[in-house]
């Protein structure tokens, strides 16, 4: 579990390195993400480039729908991982 | 007596030209104290003194292009003996001499001609610091939001402020034409005693004087886009057309491209759909362009105007040059590549300035359409909504399809409803044919 708390911090560490005025603290893991933080297409599709870049997880397009939550992509990384 | 030169404000600038003088022969001045609006390619930019002294003679006129390192004025230290300013004719206004310092000098400053002067001087600054670029001649040409510039305050008023201990720094919005702090504001200031009370938001509410809050650079840029919406509500007779587009076929074409792709080669759908706007729009000239001077100038290519929303607020709108040549890879690399600059910093004058059309996208989170107002010169701009899964009939038969609603906003001076509703249409046949847009 401690594997996915890091997986979360990382995810997080991204998002504020694309959208810096992104409360990521206060995020509701379960909740979808790009509508709570305000991310568009662009911003999302940055997020999936530094997780192929930085944890070696490449999140097809076919799978998006599956990882909207920081909970759901968190897992969806561990496991692809 | 010491030479003012043409500054340089970069190694990239070799001209500037004064476009106005904000200081006459005469003037006391202090280190720190603005000149100038100098005119560059870079925009207008308030040109400083770095020594305290007076202003002796301006030796060119304002409109003037010079090359830097160029003298364009005079000046006599504080340190040098007055005698010295002998080649010159002693200015028969030698207003106020702010070195004494004395309140009862105050109402000098406020009479009639001196008041007259200065609003003189600042109502032809146009290009407000905060958001406009000046080319061609006088018209703003695209609205350029920017943030960060310092704010304006005209010498008499800075000077005023300073000998009464004023913080002229808490007005974030001065009356003068472009926002420029003016003496009324620093009387007011004064009157509400602004710097002793807690109470300042309802001082700042006072007086004509749209004062504003703390947040300077949100401000300025929300006060930008203000005023460039509004001239163009005020000048642009607008007519709205709107289309729901089919793009099942554009995303299987989308899907099977991107397939197997890593995140950072994958298309977005908006790349396809500027893509398709971009060809159609070359196609359509009577809606790429700009509309002055009375007549409207057909732009040879489509450099599609981007507004890029920026996340702590606002917005840029930066041009993608060259678009109708653009295939959707290259598009998407190129709207990435922009989206970061515009938000991390680094995107380039050209960008900034050569827009001949624009397109508006709320994203995809956003709402079903929009209907947006036209920045001018240019005459039209396209809204694309959120793409959204809706029943639709196609051929007879009831089904599912994923649309999107591509609104057009354009110039009635320069087109009609039924060529907007022939541009609408080719963008839509576009879409239907994605891999022609390779």
């Amino acid at each position: 579990m401690s594997n996915l708390a890091s997986i979360k911090t990382s995810i997080c560490r991204l998002i504020e390195g694309i959208a810096p005025e992104a409360d990521t603290e206060t995020l509701d893991p379960h909740e979808d993400m790009r509508d709570e933080l305000d991310l568009d297409s662009m911003d999302f599709m940055r997020l999936l480039e530094g997780i192929n870049k930085e944890l070696s997880v490449n999140i097809p397009e076919s799978d998006y729908q599956i990882v909207n939550t920081l909970q759901s992509m968190a897992e969806y990384i561990a496991s692809h991982g | 007596m010491k030479d003012i030169l043409m500054p340089s404000f970069g190694a990239d600038m070799a001209k500037g030209e004064v476009a106005q003088w904000r200081v006459k022969p005469g003037d006391m001045v202090k280190n720190g104290d603005i000149i100038a609006s100098i005119e560059t390619m870079k925009g207008l930019i308030d040109m400083e003194v770095f020594d305290d002294g007076v202003i002796e003679q301006l030796l060119v006129e304002e409109g003037q292009e010079l090359k830097v390192g160029q003298i364009i004025a005079k000046m006599r230290l504080s340190t040098e003996p007055e005698a010295e300013a002998s080649e010159g004719k002693a200015p028969e206004d030698k207003a106020p001499h702010v070195g004494t310092s004395r309140l009862e000098e105050q109402p000098a400053l406020a009479t009639g001609k001196q008041a007259a002067l200065e609003k003189q001087a600042l109502s032809s600054v146009s290009g407000a610091a905060t958001y406009a670029i000046k080319h061609r001649g006088d018209e703003i040409t695209q609205p350029i939001l920017k943030q960060g510039r310092r704010k304006k305050i005209s010498p008499l008023a800075l000077k005023t402020a300073q000998q009464q201990g004023l913080d002229w720094q808490q007005i974030t919005q001065g009356s003068g034409s472009d926002g420029a702090i003016v003496l009324a504001d620093i009387m007011a200031l004064k009157q509400v005693g602004i710097s002793q009370t807690a109470d300042t938001d309802n001082a700042l509410q006072m007086g004509k004087n749209a004062l504003s809050e703390k947040s300077g650079a949100a401000d300025d840029m929300r006060q930008a886009i203000g005023a460039v919406v509004s001239r163009s509500k005020r000048e642009i007779p607008h007519y709205y057309l709107q289309l729901d587009m089919v793009l099942d076929k554009a995303q299987l074409w989308l899907t099977q491209h991107n397939q197997g792709l890593a995140a950072d080669e994958r298309i977005l759908i908006n790349a396809v759909i500027y893509v398709a706007i971009a060809r159609a729009l070359q196609q359509f000239p009577a809606f790429n362009g700009f509309y002055q001077n009375g007549k409207f100038e057909p732009a040879g290519a489509v450099h599609l105007g981007n507004a890029i929303s920026l996340h702590q607020g606002g917005l840029v709108v930066a041009a993608l040059h060259n678009a109708q040549q653009l295939s959707c890879t290259e598009m998407m690399m190129t709207l990435k590549d922009q989206v970061i600059r515009a938000r991390e910093g680094g995107l380039r004058m050209s960008e900034m300035q050569d827009a001949t059309v624009t397109v508006s996208n709320l994203g995809d989170r956003g709402v079903d359409s929009i209907q947006s107002i036209i920045f001018p010169p240019q005459v039209a701009i396209i809204g694309i909504g959120r793409p959204r899964t809706i029943p639709w009939v196609l051929e007879q038969r009831l089904g599912i399809a994923t649309v999107v609603s591509v609104s057009l906003a354009a110039d009635h001076r320069v087109s009609d409803g039924h060529s907007g509703a022939r541009l609408l249409n080719k963008i839509n046949k576009l879409l239907q044919k994605p891999e022609s847009l390779v």
